[in-house]
């Protein structure tokens, strides 16, 4: 199987390394062809975004008005925070040429000069290695005023780094808007949508790194070629995380469509220890939790895993032994999504807090099955009542999980169990201090 | 104290404002520059960065307590940042993270009395494929264990 996004090709990173393998004759390429045309070959190539919403790329490239005198931008999401999720670092540190060269084909396809590159504050590291790319395309000619001389075309464009500073909010798109903005990382209400107004209220795209690092093959190759990879539906490669009790976890890029118990076993080695496995979350944390017995023949794309009962995400497995107690695993899941509550809608600041709480109590052996019912109703009164996904992200985990695994919630509830887990309950964007332990 | 940012991280500054059409932007890389000069974002750091960008105390103060990495008191020397979350966590992580806590007597948020070691218990790090993990300053060690962790921080000096 050929890949797409992280060929195995030894010191891709190098700039030469990547123009002896073909890198940047796609933007040539591209640049030969009108922007409508590029986008139509994006469109029939059938990409979807690999950003969690698994929306046609070129479908929103198309929602970008074609005349208008403001300048159009477009940002490149980076900001990896999702649980679970550890694929874009990789292209980072191992093709960051070919993120760039997309990003360039992007920007002349929406008719864009201004690109943002906006990557998580905690990868130092791959911000650097991404910046050391981005210096050695400028001075390869291949961004900025020079573009024009290079390519022989009108057309240019800049890219700039933009590192956050630790808010797994920002990776919604309203939110990282604002956040470039230099301001509280809040997500916006929708509509407006980005194409009409979002940064500095001017039309822009936001498109996920992986998502961009397949459009120069592509340009390339021609759509028949991409859309014939995988699921006709949600064609490509796709790269899969895998973590927790796996014998290999890491990236796995494979054909979308693969079935899941494939990576679980071919390419990740299996359960340590032989066990079994209780529970996997297909998609990264946020995404509904699949019995470990229901797995069979689920194959990996955004339709099947929907037909499943759960969603493609970011493609982020995370694979649950029989031994884990899944009331701790929602717990520290809950007071994930309680801290990164942004605490503009009270459903979701209120009830991401409730949750965390009654899971915590859930925890240290004093939850009844009263506060299960309680911890449900909470979960549904957020979905659908906040001005971000982050409310479904929140919600959906505690749903499906108390659902699918009802009989393990249940006798959990008398049962007492050794508290493990540090006893605080705080959120850091809402209050200075932390909330005070809960005695209900 | 008053702050000043030095010369040459005013050259850093000047190359973020290049980057977009208005100044306010910036305000990330400054605070985090800020940071990195003074070891903690002070009062003084929040006027200084509202003078420069001509936006008011208010609104830097907003920034900097939205985002975990600004921190507005001294870290130690080391500051250890253990992720606790899925996939650390069924690796281990609370072993390291409480292991840590008793060894070093410091809890989350807090500083060992030396001001060598800082504590913070993280949110993931994105590397979950080699977890556990922990971040020491800006460094990541991946594929730990509690004897590992403290193996690394004895190394440290
Ligand atoms: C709470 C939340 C967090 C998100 N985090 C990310 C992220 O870290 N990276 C990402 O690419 N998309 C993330 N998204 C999805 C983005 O909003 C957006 O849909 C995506 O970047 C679009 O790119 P794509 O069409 O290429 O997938 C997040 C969405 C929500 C609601
Ligand atoms: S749903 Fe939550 S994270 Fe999203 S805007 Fe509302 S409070 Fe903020
Ligand atoms: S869960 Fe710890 S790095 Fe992802």
């Amino acid at each position: 199987m050929e890949k797409i996004v992280l060929p195995d090709i030894p010191g891709l990173s190098d700039i030469e390394v990547y123009k002896q393998n073909g890198g940047y004759q796609a933007i040539k390429k591209a640049l030969g062809t009108s922007s409508d045309e590029v986008i139509d070959v994006v469109k029939k190539s059938g990409l979807r975004g690999r950003g969690g919403a698994a929306f046609s790329t070129g479908l929103k490239w198309s929602f970008m008005p074609k005349s208008t005198d403001k300048p159009k931008y477009l940002c490149i999401n980076g900001d990896e925070s999702e649980p679970g999720s550890f694929k874009d670092r990789q292209i980072f540190e191992f093709n960051p040429h070919q993120l760039i060269e997309g990003i360039m084909i992007a920007c002349y396809a929406i008719g864009s000069n201004t690109a943002y590159l906006y990557i998580r504050g905690e990868y130092y590291k791959w911000i650097k290695l991404m910046q050391k790319a981005v210096d050695t395309a400028y001075e390869n000619g291949l961004l900025g005023e020079k573009m024009k001389e290079t390519f022989g075309t009108d057309f240019h464009c800049n890219l700039y780094i933009h590192a956050g500073a630790g808010a797994y909010i920002c990776g919604e798109e309203s939110s990282l808007m604002n956040s470039l903005e230099g301001k509280r990382g809040y997500p916006r209400v929708k509509p407006p949508f980005p194409a009409q107004n979002g940064l500095w209220g001017n039309p822009t795209t936001i498109n996920n790194v992986e998502t961009l690092t397949n459009v120069p093959k592509i340009i390339e190759k021609g759509w028949e070629w991409f859309s014939a990879i995988g699921e006709p539906k949600h064609p490509g490669t796709l790269l899969f995380g895998i973590s927790g009790h796996v014998n290999k976890p890491g990236v796995y890029e494979l054909p979308s469509g693969t079935l899941l118990t494939d990576i679980i076993y071919k390419y990740a080695g299996g359960i340590p220890g032989d066990k079994k496995i209780k529970a996997v979350i297909p998609g990264g944390s946020s995404m509904p939790v699949l019995r470990g017995d229901s797995i069979e023949g689920v194959k990996m794309d955004a339709e099947s895993l929907r037909a499943a009962g759960s969603a493609i995400g970011t493609g982020g497995i995370m694979v649950m032994d029989e031994d884990t107690d899944l009331v701790k695993v929602l717990a520290r899941i809950s007071k994930f999504y309680h801290h990164e509550s942004c605490g503009q809608c009270t459903p979701c600041r209120e009830g991401t807090g409730w949750m965390e709480k009654l899971l915590h109590r859930m925890v240290e052996g004093h939850g009844s099955k009263r506060d299960l019912d309680l911890l449900v109703t909470v979960a549904k009164n957020i979905e659908g009542n906040t001005i971000c996904a982050l409310g479904e992200a929140a919600a959906w985990p505690v749903k499906f999980m108390v659902e699918r695994f009802r009989d393990e919630f249940e006798s959990k509830m008398s049962d007492h169990v050794q508290h493990e887990m540090p006893n605080e309950v705080h959120s850091m964007r809402h209050t200075q201090n932390p909330i005070a332990p809960v005695t209900l | 104290m008053e702050f000043k940012f030095t010369e040459e991280n005013l050259a850093r500054i000047e190359k973020e404002y290049a980057k977009y059409p208005v100044k306010k932007p910036a305000i990330m890389k400054m605070l985090y520059i800020a940071q990195e000069q003074n070891g903690y974002i002070s009062g003084e750091v929040i006027q200084e960065v509202a003078r420069m960008l001509e936006i008011t105390e208010e609104e830097v103060l907003g920034v900097v307590t939205f985002y975990t990495m600004y921190h507005q008191k001294p870290h130690g020397k080391y500051h250890l940042q253990v992720c606790t979350n899925v996939s650390c966590m069924l690796r281990g992580a609370y072993d390291i993270y409480n292991k840590i806590q008793n060894d070093l007597g410091v809890k989350n948020g807090e500083v060992t009395a030396d001001m060598k070691f800082s504590l913070e218990e993280v949110e993931c790090m994105g590397s979950c494929g080699t977890a556990p993990m922990i971040a020491i300053n800006e460094d990541f060690y991946e594929n730990l264990d509690a004897e590992k962790t403290m193996q690394i921080l004895k190394e440290l000096n």
